[in-house]
């Protein structure tokens, strides 16, 4: 399975999922079989070997992440996968789950024998009903080989895997509010410490990692730490589904070395702008990264690398803004969207997420006022890392405290000319 | 211990604790809103950020949730911090966007959390421009009013309710701004600590719906401390007046009795006080008549010529007085054999056995609880609140194990699920905190007196018993601190004496009694005979001291009784089918009118303060019956003729006690118009009452404020501190938050253990399954049924039936039966002559009827008894 | 009343969780599959077979978009709102479904036939503007696929 695209390689070109005998002929479960020959400890020192980290937004070293469950810790253990993808312009896990739903599986049940778990969740949101139809599918093909269930494949080694589809909320895709919609209740965020591994779903531990990220694991263990490492053209190992999506020629998502730069991407893989349109910046890996310019074009997507240039990867799925649409438009847009999906908990959030949609919707429609900007450069600061309950906040805050640095001559039209320009 | 820099200057603070509970026990002003000192942290509000520093070289800093950072030694943190002034300063701005700009009119107004809150961090100008989110409200019920524009999301309303109270139908609804927090639609709040709610919430969403229809701001309030009347608890309460009404009562925290919590019985019952079936002047052969005639009849009396009832709900000094007056040979206690032996049963066993009672607050530490008999969630409401969190305690160790602290609230609940600790009921029918129970086993009081002695045996190493009983006996021996509950409630001996033998078999068990009302336990401390034993007793004159014989015995033996009497003398509030009968009736003060002091369950005396002084001729009992110019000169007498109770009157300061040189005053500083208050009748400034009897004044002087000399705080007749008008200034009074007042907590406890731990009990006969008094079920007459009083929040206690609120919350008369013997009956039975439907009642075991307690026409039986049940004719 | 076949498919996912309050959102997504959304007597009925009260559902309920309390019409349709449609033009294509059906976001058609509403991000965003109707995605919208899409739906 030594491949340069690990992810994508084996998906069918007519968009069907592949089914288990075809997984199987390209050499699928097979990982499953060597790691479960492996002890767990070895797993995970091979997967932080590998410097996978996770594809869920934050990149929290996955191998380090799998560590934190005590060795002694009480069962039922968990392991969830994070199937929500709510994040806008984020498209990513969506193709892995349509097309190649036995590599979630097996990357669950090698991250589940090495962290001890007894039970695991598909954590999928609702909308996404073809994957929904696909993954149980998939989940009763590998139950009837024994990849799944009581004694996997003979080895003593045991895991339930069940499907749950979400109602629909983008809380839910943090991971402990999604503990929160699995145990049927308002998926308000919990605090943290005590983290999942320690206290998780049900009180007990739990492990919760991304789609993409379950996904590497299968080759990981399959071709090794050092392959792996070798498939990146930077620090963090492995591909990356990057995507883009906007006025480009080509909108789309493409499995690339990680470290790919946002020039090429843009440019060769999403086939440059529109006819008509001009480049103004992009948010690099959805909603909830802060916007990047030209001068940026040439870094590479990577989590270290564009953190240097001031934002996040992210997703890896870029939205691209062009010339002929408002960024004071799509700040609002974005705003509300984090306004809408506020769970209500905590004040900065649900207060400031608020305002702040009521003031960009304001200069929208031409009612901007001086001081405006002032205010919702504070509300920014006012959602920093740690001042809010979650990350939901401090999300919300990178596109608009980007915008208003990069963009700060629309806003202060919006309001000197009491209207949208591009209206 | 540990250390903590707070803006550089080093503090001892308590390791185990949360910055923000230990900033506030240092006196700081930090402010807060999710955070309940009795409910722990969950980090919603992020209104107490404070700036954290690595070290001493760090500069920068981060803001953290106070209430969500652990102490730790070498902390360094600021609340100056520009930075952080300015987050809670936006936080509070954040909060205010929705918030209705109605403080002059609303009704939380002077005493508001958040206006508190919003001055503490110097917001004053609003910059939001767009429309407010509005919302409906909904009817609530008669205790609490709902107004939802107000609210700001801290969730502490539906925190207490669900998660502390274990209510369901209350929750939050929806998200981002736009939280509703309220019922699924209109209707009665169903827990009966709903009333919390009002103070729970810390800005005007809840509030005293009874307040509202007679309405007074906080600062134009008198006040005083009081005890509760409705149950034999002795929770402390805040009573207030203005213009001559009783207008609320609020929690007064006491870190031993009630904590923050009251049950809405306690809460709302008060407005017996101000009801249309008061005495409000002396009446002789039911005309008016003046104080003089009726004081002439009570000096008049020769010694020997009359005889004095007393009652379980007036005060120690009332009872003293009354037996001081017909003399100790001529004084009865004023309640049923039935009750009376059992509370001198109890009585005995705390004071002579090994087991401790402990205060209701230690229940909450308790880790394994049986409850034998008692419906304690009717009979002392607040004491199953205890048991709400008492069922926590083991579960808790799990929280523990993984290091979360047990403040962290939300951490614990979701580390915990829905694990409880063991807790056992055995009662005649459901009870409202069958959701916490390990078991709940439903029998006769017989069978519960025999499980209850089969469970001691088993602890006595009986070898292989039952399943039940050893399942309890191995969850009792396993706790740290096991708790065994019963009470008076089935008038059985047997029951009394089972939880007794148990308690005595478990080294270190605590050991709890509740008390049918308020005085029960100083009135047994009296050792004075029952009620029938006034029955026989000769005598030309009857005194009758507070007490409804009608709701104690039989009507027709009251009737043969009172008529025995050439004169019957009745002291009361309330017009009662007794004071119909009497010749003379004089009207006694109520709680909130007098002077006195009451002994709880636990056995702690307290004292309640007269907070208004009532229209005359009403006055205290005492004051009636007794020579004495004032309550010390009483309680001297009572002292020195009744040594057990002489540490009951040191339950409060003598009224020559000081502060300063001053009296505390029971009105605020802004109390506003006592000047002018009469001007209608006379323009000459009325001179405010004297009060002889306790330390407080009827004024608002006296100035403690930042004074060296502090009034004890079990002592204030309100909580007050400069930026603190909420009842949140509580915290400004403790020692540390949550624990004791400053100077101690209120009351003296009465019984402490009287033997060491091992030994067991004297006064507890040897009980053994099938030897109680009463006949078990096979002894059964042919065709009656075992009629049991079945207890209600509302409805089966005296007073608080004449508060409007609570009667509309009473039950109506029914009989409750198993449905298997109900199937032999119609919709309706006639039982002890009176006509009532039929409830079926599953969990009721057969051959068992129940009956409402103290409900009309159930009101005087002495239950349980046997009864036939017949179709109704 | 739940029928039968709600209550056994509600009951099938017991043994799939360690409590049954966990299995509420299942639940009423079960009783909404059926009846279109989950009425006050559902709801009750539910509260029953898992022990929670009418307000522990609502709460939870009205928390998540995809649980409806309301009546909708036989076909539900989900306009994306997002920022990758947004830029695509969704306003446009928005304005278009609110103009040829009538009815603005959040209602239905008074002959049931369609409930508008909008919802987030579909995950499509290479292919946007997006909607979703019932269970089927539909892409790369404009004025007049979006007329040919409705027919599919009587
Ligand atoms: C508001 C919010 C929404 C999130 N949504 C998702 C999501 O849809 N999918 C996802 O994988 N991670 C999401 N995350 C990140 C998760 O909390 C978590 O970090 C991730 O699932 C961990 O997996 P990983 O370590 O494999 O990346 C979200 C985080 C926040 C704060
Ligand atoms: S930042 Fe606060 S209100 Fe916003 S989603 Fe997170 S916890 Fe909820
Ligand atoms: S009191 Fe600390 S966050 Fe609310």
């Amino acid at each position: 399975m030594a491949a340069e695209k690990p992810l994508t390689l084996n998906m069918r070109p007519d968009g069907a999922a592949l089914d288990r005998a075809a997984y199987e002929r390209a050499g699928g479960y097979g990982a499953l079989r060597k790691a479960l020959k492996m002890s767990p400890a070895e797993i995970v020192e091979e997967v932080k070997a590998s410097t996978l980290r996770g594809r869920g937004g934050a990149g929290f070293p996955t191998g380090l992440k799998w560590s934190f469950v005590p060795v002694n810790a009480p069962h039922p253990r968990y392991l969830v996968a994070n199937a929500d993808e709510m994040e806008p312009g984020t498209f990513k896990d969506r193709l892995l789950l349509e097309r190649n739903p036995h590599l979630l599986i097996e990357g669950m049940a090698i991250a589940g024998y090495a962290t001890g778990t007894d039970v695991g969740y598909i954590f999928l949101r609702g909308e996404y009903k073809l994957a929904a139809a696909r993954i149980a599918n998939a989940l009763a093909e590998a139950y009837a080989a024994g990849y799944l269930g009581a004694n996997i494949l003979g080895s003593g080694y045991g895991m339930e895997l069940r499907l749950h589809l979400s109602a629909g909320r983008y809380m839910c895709g943090e991971e402990t509010g999604m503990l929160n919609a699995l145990e049927g209740k308002r998926a308000n965020p919990r605090a943290k410490p005590p983290f999942p591994p320690v206290s998780g779903l049900f009180g007990k531990p739990t492990t919760i990692n991304n789609v993409e990220t379950l996904c590497n694991v299968p080759p990981i263990v399959a071709n090794g730490a050092a392959w792996f490492r070798g498939l990146s053209r930077g620090k963090d190992g492995g591909t990356k589904l990057y995507g883009a999506s906007g006025k480009v020629n080509r909108p789309g998502i493409w499995e690339l070395p990680m470290g790919t730069t946002i020039r090429e991407l843009l440019e060769e893989h999403a086939g440059g702008m529109l006819d008509g349109f001009r480049f103004r910046g992009l948010l690099p890996g959805g909603a909830s990264t802060d916007f990047l310019v030209e001068q940026h074009l040439d870094t590479p997507m990577d989590f270290t690398e564009v953190q240097k240039a001031g934002s996040r990867m992210g997703t890896g799925t870029m939205i691209v803004l062009d010339d002929k649409t408002c960024p004071v438009g799509m700040t609002w847009n974005l705003t509300h969207f984090f306004a809408q999906e506020s769970c209500g908990w905590c004040t900065p959030c649900w207060s400031g997420l608020g305002w702040a949609e009521r003031v960009l919707k304001a200069m929208e429609e031409g009612q901007g006022q001086p001081g405006d900007l002032e205010k919702l450069a504070f509300q920014t600061r006012f959602w920093a890392p740690g001042h809010t309950f979650c990350a939901l906040a401090p999300g919300a805050a990178e596109p608009l405290q980007s915008a208003l640095k990069y963009f700060r001559e629309d806003f202060e039209r919006h309001i000197t000319e009491g209207r949208c320009p591009w209206r | 211990m540990a250390t903590v820099y707070v803006d550089n200057q080093p503090y001892d603070m308590n390791a185990g604790q949360n910055l923000l509970h230990a900033c506030l026990s240092q006196g700081m002003d930090l402010p807060y809103f999710c955070w309940h000192p009795a409910m722990g942290s969950v980090g919603a509000c992020r209104q107490c950020a404070v700036k954290q520093f690595k070290d001493a070289e760090d500069k920068r800093g981060k803001l953290v949730m106070a209430c969500m950072t652990p102490v730790a030694e070498g902390a360094r943190i600021s609340l100056r911090d520009p930075e952080a002034v300015e987050f809670r300063r936006a936080i509070v701005e954040g909060l205010m966007l929705n918030h209705p700009h109605d403080c002059p009119v609303c009704d939380e107004g002077s005493e508001c959390h958040l206006q508190d809150m919003t001055v503490m961090t110097g917001h004053d100008y609003r910059r939001y421009r767009f429309e407010k989110r509005t919302f409906r409200n909904q009817y609530l019920g008669p205790f609490v009013n709902h107004e939802m524009n107000r609210c700001i999301q801290c969730y502490r309303c539906v925190r207490f309710y669900r998660e502390y109270a274990g209510g369901n139908d209350l929750n939050a609804f929806a998200l981002r701004n736009i939280v509703f927090f309220g019922r699924e639609g209109d209707g009665v709040l169903e827990s009966e600590f709903a009333g919390n709610l009002v103070e729970v919430c810390p800005t005007g969403v809840f509030t005293d719906a009874t307040l509202k229809r007679h309405y007074t701001r906080k600062w134009d309030l008198q006040m005083a401390p009081s005890i509760c009347v409705h149950c034999g608890l002795g929770c402390n309460t805040t009573a207030a007046e203005r213009y001559g009404m009783l207008r609320r009562i609020i929690n007064r925290y006491n870190g031993e009795v009630n904590g923050y919590f009251l049950c809405d019985r306690g809460r709302y019952g008060y407005e017996f006080v101000n009801s249309e079936a008061r005495i409000r002047q002396p009446l002789l052969e039911g005309r008016p008549a003046t104080p003089q005639a009726a004081l002439e009849i009570l000096r008049g009396l020769a010694p020997g010529q009359a005889i004095g009832i007393g009652s379980p709900r007036a005060s120690l000094e009332s009872n003293f007085a009354l037996r001081q007056l017909v003399g100790p040979g001529h004084f009865y206690a004023g309640i049923p054999g039935s009750e009376s032996r059992l509370l001198k049963l109890m009585l005995g066993i705390l004071r002579d056995g090994p087991a401790r009672t402990p205060s209701p607050r230690d229940i909450e530490n308790c880790d394994a609880v049986l409850v034998l008999g008692e419906d304690v969630a009717a009979t002392a409401p607040r004491m199953a609140l205890s048991l709400r969190q008492s069922v926590r305690r083991q579960p808790m160790q799990t929280a523990e194990r993984l290091h979360i602290p047990l403040w962290m609230d939300h951490a614990v609940r979701e580390a915990v699920q829905d694990e409880k600790g063991p807790l056992f009921l055995a009662t005649t029918n459901t009870t409202r905190i069958d959701d916490i129970a390990t078991r709940a086993f439903r029998g006769s009081p017989d069978d519960i007196a025999r499980l209850g002695f089969a469970v001691a045996d088993a602890l006595s190493g009986a070898g292989p018993g039952p399943a039940l009983p050893t399942e309890i006996a191995a969850a009792l021996k396993a706790a740290r601190r096991p708790l065994v509950i019963s009470g008076a409630g089935n008038r059985s001996q047997a029951i009394i004496q089972a939880a007794a033998a148990v308690a005595h078999a478990l080294p270190g068990a605590a050991l709890a009694f509740t008390a049918p009302e308020c005085n029960s336990m100083g009135l047994t401390l009296m050792d004075a005979p029952s009620l029938e034993d006034a029955l026989q007793a000769e005598a030309d004159t009857l005194i009758i001291l507070e007490n409804d014989f009608y709701r104690r015995l039989p009507a027709p033996d009251i009737d043969r009784f009172l008529a025995r009497f050439h004169r019957v003398i009745a002291l009361d509030h309330l017009r009662t089918p007794t004071t119909a009968k009497a010749h003379v009736v004089l009207p006694a003060a109520t709680f909130a009118e007098g002077d006195g002091t009451l002994v709880s369950s636990e056995g702690r005396a307290q004292r309640y303060f007269q907070v208004f002084v009532p229209a005359e001729p009403i006055r205290e009992s005492w004051l009636w019956l007794g020579p004495w110019a004032n309550l010390d000169e009483v309680n001297a007498a009572l002292a020195s003729a009744l040594p057990q109770l002489a540490a009951a009157t040191r339950a409060a300061p003598p009224a020559t006690f000081r502060i300063a040189g001053a009296k505390i005053p029971r009105e605020p500083h802004r109390y506003s118009g006592r000047t002018a208050m009469l001007a209608n009748i006379t323009v000459h400034e009325p001179k405010p009452p004297e009060d002889p009897d306790s330390a407080l004044s009827f004024t608002m002087e006296g100035d403690f404020e930042g004074k060296p000399d502090q009034p004890p705080a079990a002592l204030l007749p309100f909580f007050w501190a400069p930026g603190w008008n909420s009842i949140q200034s509580v915290n400004k009074f403790q020692e540390e938050i949550a624990g004791p007042l400053r100077h101690g907590d209120a009351g003296v406890r009465l019984i402490e253990v009287g033997r060491p731990s091992g030994t067991a009990a004297a006064g507890v006969p040897p009980g053994a399954p099938g030897e109680s008094p009463a006949a078990g079920p096979n002894g059964r007459p042919t065709g009656e049924w075992l009629v049991v009083p079945l207890y209600h929040v509302f409805g089966s206690e005296e007073l608080s039936r004449h508060a409007p609120a609570v009667a509309e919350l009473a039950p109506a008369p029914y009989v409750a039966l198993n449905p298997e013997d109900a199937a032999g009956f119609g919709p309706e039975v006639e039982l002890f002559g009176a006509r009532v439907p039929v409830k079926a009642a599953p969990d009721l075991p057969r051959g068992l009827a129940g009956v409402p307690a103290g409900i009309p026409p159930f009101a005087g039986l002495d239950l349980p008894a046997w009864s036939r049940i017949s179709p109704p004719r | 009343m739940l029928s039968p076949e709600e209550r056994a498919e509600i009951e099938a996912e017991f043994p799939h969780y360690p409590n049954r309050k966990a299995v509420c959102i299942d639940a009423m997504k079960i009783v909404q599959k059926r009846r279109g959304w989950v009425p006050d007597e559902a709801l009750a009925d539910i509260g029953e077979l898992l022990g929670m009260s009418i307000a522990d559902l609502d709460g939870v309920a009205t928390f998540y978009n995809l649980i409806f309390r309301r009546p909708v019409g036989r076909h539900v349709i989900y306009v994306c709102d997002s920022v990758s449609c947004w830029i695509m033009g969704s306003d446009r294509q928005c304005g278009h479904l609110s103009e040829r059906l009538g009815i603005q976001l959040g209602e239905t058609t008074p002959d049931g036939r369609f409930t508008l509403i909008p919802i987030v991000c579909l995950g499509a965003c290479d292919h946007a503007p997006v909607m979703m109707i019932d269970d089927d995605t539909h892409f790369d919208l404009t004025p007049a696929r979006i007329d040919r899409i409705l027919e599919r739906y009587p």
